[in-house]
């Protein structure tokens, strides 16, 4: 790799930081792993619904919290019990715990949040705070 | 099977000829076991209810089609995209001692679980040797 060193003199560190970003990218604990549950958010006027694929993982087992404008997803989807001797011949689902945050664009109303879960698509429906509301400002005549 | 953070495998588009609508077909993550009673085929197809799900099994192929739904909720734009909507499909070549008539397919919150039970005269017999 080429470390131009004439970029920034007057920063003795820079070169030691970039290098160590190089470091950074190459280790494999870098990876961009994709986040679980993947999740598509539906905006209105009123209400956004987030909803997200969670096949496999039990109602019960799910917990969804709204503190403010930040909802937190979280949960465990439990691996199915093998009995013993058996033999794999494909792994290629994923289990354990998860736990993911989307920040909404306002400040939810904590008592319009409403979650449903159908055939393993979870979808929340959060609505926004009344005094949160935009209102329209009428122009009076002079 | 450890306690890590689930991770979400990317949801693939299955080989299949491209459809007419334009709509993604998209292949099932897959889970198989064979025990020795059978195999047992752990699908996830989320979004697909038990009535949409169709199996066949032809000429030792296997065929799982589930249809999806699109979820729109009302009054709602998408805004953000992280997974996309579309049908599953997915086939198996299978080995030919399965008994047809006895597959056994179950769908819960989106999962489909396929049980195959081997055909009686070609579970495994075992035979004893006795010393003369």
């Amino acid at each position: 790799m080429l470390y131009p060193t004439y970029t920034r003199r007057s920063d003795p560190f820079a070169l030691m930081r970039s290098m160590l970003r190089d470091f950074d990218r190459a280790s494999p604990g870098h990876v961009t792993q994709p986040v679980f549950p993947a999740v598509n958010v539906w905006q209105g006027d009123e209400a956004v619904a987030i909803t997200a694929e969670l096949p496999g993982v039990d109602p019960a087992d799910i917990d969804i919290s709204v503190k403010e404008n930040v909802l937190t997803l979280s949960g465990e989807r439990k691996a199915p019990e093998v009995p013993e001797g058996a033999r794999w011949h494909r792994n290629e689902r994923g289990f354990g715990r998860f736990a993911r945050s989307v920040r909404l664009p306002f400040v939810a109303a904590e008592d319009k949040v409403e979650a449903r879960m159908t055939n393993g698509v979870l979808r929340i429906v959060i609505g926004r705070l009344e005094e949160d509301k935009p209102r329209k400002i009428e122009i009076k005549a002079a | 099977m450890t306690n890590d953070v689930t991770h979400t495998a990317d949801k693939t588009p299955a080989e299949t000829p491209e459809t007419t609508t334009g709509r993604r077909i998209y292949r099932p993550l897959t889970d198989i076991v064979e025990t020795a009673d059978g195999v047992t085929l752990t699908l996830e197809m989320p979004g697909v209810a038990a009535e949409d799900v169709d199996i066949t099994l032809e000429k030792r192929v296997l065929t799982i089609r589930g249809k999806v739904h699109a979820m729109q909720p009302e009054k709602l734009q998408l805004a953000y995209a992280e997974y996309g909507e579309g049908d599953f499909e997915r086939a198996f070549t299978m080995s030919d001692d399965f008994d047809p008539d006895k597959i056994g397919a179950q769908v819960s919150n989106g999962v489909l679980t396929l049980t195959l039970p081997r055909a009686a005269d070609a579970q495994p017999k075992k035979i004893t040797v006795t010393a003369s």
